[in-house]
C-alpha cells in the first residue's frame, strides 16, 4: 500500500498524514505540487491539510492550478483513490473533482476543536470499517468550513449517498458548528473514488491525545 | 490600457455571513433604514490591450477559471 501525499506552500499536514498512514503500515511518499506526475505506484492520493498559498483568493482557488493537479484530476478520473483532508477537501472542489464549495463559518470564527461526527453512508472504501449511525469524535480545525450545495445537487448526494459524515452531538442529533447545508462534513463523488472532509482523521490515532476513531477510517484504504 | 473592475460576491440565496455581521453592527450603530448588506470583493486589473471585446472576453474567462467560485458566487465586470 503506497500512499502519495501532495504538499503545495501552504500544506501544514502532510508529515501528520505520513506519520497516521505509517503507523498503520503503509509506505508514504510526499509530492512537491511542483511535479507534473505521481508515482506511477500510488495506490492512495492524499491532499493534506493547511493553507495553500495562503488561502489567497478563497481557501483552495490558486492550489488547483499547481502542475501536479493535472495528473491528480487524470488519477482520479482513470478511478484512482483520492481523499482530501480539510484544505484539500477545499482544492477538490475548487478543481471540480468534489460537488459544492466550501464558504466561511457562519460565525465567523476560525474553529479548533474536537467534534462528534456520525457516519452517514459507509457503503465506500474510506469509511467501510464503520457502520452507519456510528458517532466518532475526530477534530476540526478551519475558518471556510460551511459546506454549500444548491437544492438539486443535495438531492444528487443524497440519492446516490455520497454525504459521508454529519456533524452531530454524541446522540447523534444535528449540532453544526459552521452553518454547512445539512450540517455536512464530509462527501464524496459519484463514482466514490474522491472523498473529502474537513475533520482531520489523521489527528485521531491515539487516545491518549483525545481519539483514535481516525484508525478505523484510513484504515478502510489500507486493504489495496 | 484597459481597466477591467471585477465585483465578486455571494451568489443570491447564498447566506451571506459577513454581510450580515456588519448589517448586525450597523443596528448597534444605530445606523436604521438598512435593509441588506452584501460584502464581496474587487479585484482591479490592468490589461494591455484597447480592444474591449476582447478584454471583455479575457476577464470573462478569468472568472470563470479562477476570479469567482460559480458554485456560490456571481462576479460582474466593468470595463473603463
Amino acid at each position: 500500500m503506497k500512499v502519495t501525499i501532495l504538499q503545495f506552500p501552504g500544506t501544514n499536514c502532510e508529515y501528520d498524514t505520513q506519520h497516521a498512514f505509517e503507523k498503520l503500515g503503509a509506505q508514504t511518499q510526499i509530492v512537491w505540487h511542483k511535479d507534473d506526475s505521481l508515482p506511477s505506484d500510488t495506490d492512495l492520493l492524499v491532499v493534506a491539510g493547511g493553507f495553500s498559498y495562503g488561502d489567497y483568493l478563497r481557501s483552495g482557488a490558486i492550489a488547483k492550478f499547481s502542475p501536479v493537479m493535472k495528473a491528480v484530476t487524470e488519477y482520479a478520473n482513470n478511478g484512482g483513490k483520492v481523499l482530501g483532508i480539510c484544505n484539500g477537501f477545499q482544492v477538490l472542489t475548487e478543481a471540480g473533482l468534489l460537488p459544492g464549495a466550501l464558504k466561511r463559518n457562519d460565525g465567523l470564527h476560525f474553529i479548533s476543536k474536537h467534534h462528534t461526527l456520525q457516519v452517514v453512508n459507509n457503503d465506500n472504501i474510506f469509511l467501510e470499517k464503520l457502520n452507519n449511525g456510528d458517532i466518532i469524535n475526530i477534530p476540526i480545525a478551519h475558518h471556510d468550513g460551511n459546506y454549500f450545495i444548491n437544492e438539486d445537487g443535495l438531492k444528487e448526494l443524497e440519492t446516490n449517498n455520497q454525504i459521508l459524515l454529519k456533524y452531530t452531538d454524541a446522540n447523534g442529533d444535528v449540532k453544526n458548528p459552521n452553518g454547512s447545508v445539512e450540517s455536512i462534513a464530509g462527501v464524496c463523488n459519484k463514482a466514490k473514488n474522491v472523498f473529502g472532509l474537513m475533520p482531520h482523521p489523521e489527528r485521531a490515532m491515539e487516545s491518549i491525545l483525545g481519539s483514535d476513531d481516525g484508525v478505523k477510517m484510513l484504515q478502510g484504504f489500507l486493504k489495496a | 490600457m484597459i481597466k477591467a473592475i471585477v465585483n465578486v460576491s455571494l451568489k443570491a440565496g447564498v447566506l451571506d455571513s459577513q454581510g450580515k455581521a456588519v448589517h448586525h453592527a450597523l443596528d448597534s450603530l444605530h445606523f436604521s433604514g438598512v435593509n441588506d448588506v452584501r460584502v464581496g470583493k474587487q479585484i482591479i486589473l490592468k490589461l494591455d490591450t484597447d480592444d474591449k471585446t476582447k478584454a471583455m472576453k479575457d476577464v470573462t474567462q478569468m472568472c470563470e477559471d479562477l476570479l469567482a467560485n460559480t458554485v456560490i458566487e456571481d462576479y460582474e465586470i466593468e470595463l473603463v
